[in-house]
């Protein structure tokens, strides 16, 4: 066995043009829907930024520069496969299916907010859209996604899960052992590591000195797959092996996605603290949509016109959405109790009860605070 | 009616409910061929199969993080954590994940499970086979916390944290797995959580203990009788959500309280307690109410006895408290 991963899998060159031997690999109309979602993200990413930096909702973490491969390996899960995120990914959320609105709400934490404006923007959850539920600490989910799987091989279900996590995530113990159980119990599991080189401001070789994150799965007895993340055609055809491999009894698969992170960790980070502009300047080179834009151009299947018209579409979408959910109001206090366990117990009736009692808190009731 | 130890009707009780839930899964390190290392899980593999009941990786947050993977998939995991003082490692999954799983989601996602643990010491274990570490969890909001004092509640309770809709953590006093033997119900036979006992009643001293130390208690309450001080002493069972109703009912009565617990004093569930005390019986008090617990240092190994709340420290609280004017 070889323990060194050299290649990275790719479709499209930088110029985007389809390369010798390689394929689109879905048809047309697949691969511009997608487009049109990568664009729908990044609109999205821009809007919501502006709103923040407004202080109309308190935090937005996005995925500039990772559409291609959050996307590209959505769009190769089967219907029935389960997802389980880490809080980059609402771009694979919309694409299952909750509905702009829902995941403006989120933003908003407000009463028609699906989470109950219990948690920070970009942390959704989307049983329906077979999505899991988003939290902040680093690889939680992944162990979560593979005893999911787990569950499931021994019902017989044939689903397989996937569960993203950045390159920072490959140090928590959480990758270890989410890893290590998938190769152990042979769970129907992609491990899909989008490294876009920074873990906040630590950069990868702070996080391992492995010449690759894929070749860690060596050591797990998974198998290991390197791509191109800004290449959409690249990313889903290689989650699409790995899903039709693991279906057919295969190992589980770790997937390195390389991309950049046009942007900061979060509208919380200055990320010209630790990066030289030079830097990011060549970054942005790599963007996937540019990439994707000229290839359709190229192909005719996209024009200028139409470039700017579906920005403008999805830009009167998403304005109309952030005023509707600006305008609802915050949920309900007893929300506040509700949930902890299926049925409230005495003491946090006691609590809602002492809580309606107290006067209301400064500034209560205002969405996106 | 059979008898049984509490290592035996806590295998019942898992055999009872696996017989009659094909969802359930136990898994944890050595539960399988080998039957735990206290051998609660003796026989389930042979009669379950190595897919319900599963010998893991060396890896409590693997363990947990997989077992929550499983509830959210729908089956309804049983994960063992070997000994109360290995389940740090599975910390942030059961405090930032499995009890926030059904809030953070907004209800969509429960998360059900029962993570059974033995807790506690008096097996000479030192500090790492010995703690008693209920108080993180009853300080986490989502979490029940269970840790019954004998084979039958032992039973009726794991039956009870089974059907539950939400996380419970079932602490297994290991001191007391094979004390002695008892009447434990066959079949389906639970014991409502949240439901304390009333082990005796009384009118003087509300003492209140549960688990191992609750031998303790009785030795000390029995002590006090022959003394002249009369005891009601009640065994929470479920320690949270606390029958709240049951301990001021009786501080009502008696206006006095001793609370007993092997954790460490500062912050431990006795400090809850008499806040809550505090707050419903105030007025009713007529000593301040008292802790006899381990102390604030590591669990030792040689001075367990030391340590440990036992009867010789239990009994002076209560004569003490007893005659608090």
């Amino acid at each position: 066995m070889e323990f060194v991963l050299d290649e990275i899998y790719r479709v499209l060159s930088p110029e985007g043009e389809i390369l010798p031997n390689r394929q689109q690999g879905m048809s047309d109309e697949l691969a511009l829907s997608l487009f049109r979602h990568m664009i729908l993200t990044r609109l999205l990413d821009e809007r919501l930024t502006a709103i923040q930096r407004q202080g109309r909702i308190g935090f937005h973490i996005g995925s500039m520069g990772e559409e291609a491969s959050i996307l590209g390996s959505t769009a190769a899960l089967r219907s029935n496969d389960w997802l389980f995120p880490c809080y980059r990914e609402f771009g694979a959320l919309l694409w299952r299916g909750m509905p702009l609105k829902n995941y403006i709400d989120n933003m908003f934490g407000n009463a028609n907010d699906p989470a109950k404006g219990r948690q920070m923007p970009d942390h959704y959850s989307g049983k329906p859209y077979k999505f899991g539920s988003v939290s902040s600490p680093i690889g939680t989910q992944i162990t979560q996604a593979v005893g999911f799987a787990w569950a499931a091989k021994n019902r017989k279900d044939p689903l397989v899960t996937l569960t993203y996590f950045g390159d920072g995530a490959t140090s928590s113990s959480e990758f270890h052992n989410g890893a290590n159980f998938a190769g152990v119990f042979r769970t129907p599991t992609v491990l899909f590591c989008r490294n876009n080189g920074w873990a906040i401001s630590v950069p990868t070789e702070r996080q391992t000195a492995s010449a690759t994150f894929a070749q860690k799965a060596f050591a797990y007895g998974i198998r290991p797959v390197r791509v191109d993340g800004t290449d959409l055609f690249a990313v889903y055809q290689v989650t699409r092996e790995a899903i039709e491999q693991i279906s057919n009894g295969g190992p589980p698969v770790l997937i390195e996605a390389l991309s950049h992170r046009l942007s900061g960790h979060s509208t919380s980070d200055d990320p010209r603290v630790y990066r030289t502009e030079a830097e990011m300047e060549a970054e942005r080179k790599t963007d996937p949509i540019t990439r994707l834009r000229s290839y359709f151009t190229a192909r005719n299947l996209w024009s200028d016109a139409q470039h700017e018209a579906l920005r403008t579409e999805l830009d009167q979408e998403i304005k109309q959405c952030i005023d509707l959910s600006s305008k609802v109001p915050a949920p309900a206090l007893r929300t506040m109790f509700e949930d902890v366990y299926q049925t409230m117990p005495e003491h946090l009736k006691t609590q809602w009860a002492e809580c309606e009692a107290a006067p209301r808190a400064a500034g209560h009731g205002s969405p996106g605070h | 009616m059979p008898q049984m130890n509490m290592v035996q009707a806590i295998n019942d009780a898992l055999r009872v409910e696996m017989r009659r839930d094909s969802r359930i899964v136990i898994l944890g390190e050595d539960v399988g061929k080998l039957g735990g290392v206290f051998r609660v899980t003796q026989g389930l593999f042979d009669e379950f199969g190595g897919e319900r009941v599963i010998d893991t990786p060396l890896s409590e947050g693997g363990i947990i993080g997989t077992a929550a993977g499983m509830a959210l998939y729908g089956s309804i995991p049983i994960p063992e954590i070997q000994f109360a003082d290995f389940i740090f490692p599975a910390f942030d999954q059961i405090v930032s994940e499995v009890a926030k799983f059904r809030y953070r989601s907004g209800g969509e996602y429960p998360c059900k499970m029962v993570i059974r643990t033995p807790v506690g010491g008096g097996i000479r274990g030192g500090h790492y086979h010995s703690q008693s570490p209920e108080a993180y969890f009853i300080h986490t909001p989502g979490l029940k916390v269970v840790c019954p004092s004998n084979p039958a509640d032992a039973k009726g309770l794991l039956l009870a944290s089974i059907r539950d809709p939400d996380p419970v953590l079932f602490f297994e006093p290991k001191r007391i797995y094979r004390a002695g033997k008892g009447e434990v119900p066959e079949g389906e036979y639970l014991v409502p959580l949240s439901k304390a006992s009333v082990v005796r009643p009384g009118s003087q001293v509300t003492v209140i203990a549960w688990g191992a130390m609750l031998f303790e208690a009785i030795e000390a309450v029995n002590r006090a009788a022959s003394d002249g001080i009369d005891c009601e002493l009640i065994d929470l069972r479920t320690l949270w959500p606390v029958d709240l109703d049951s301990i001021i009912e009786s501080v009502k009565k008696t206006g006095r309280v001793v609370i007993v617990h092997e954790a460490p004093k500062s912050c431990g569930f006795g400090a809850e307690l008499i806040s809550l005390i505090n707050e419903h019986a105030f007025v009713y008090l007529e000593a301040p109410p008292v802790r006899v617990t381990g102390w604030d240092t590591p669990f030792p190994y040689t001075l367990e006895n030391e340590y440990l709340p036992l009867a010789n420290r239990i009994h002076p609280a209560i004569v003490k408290t007893a005659r608090f004017e």
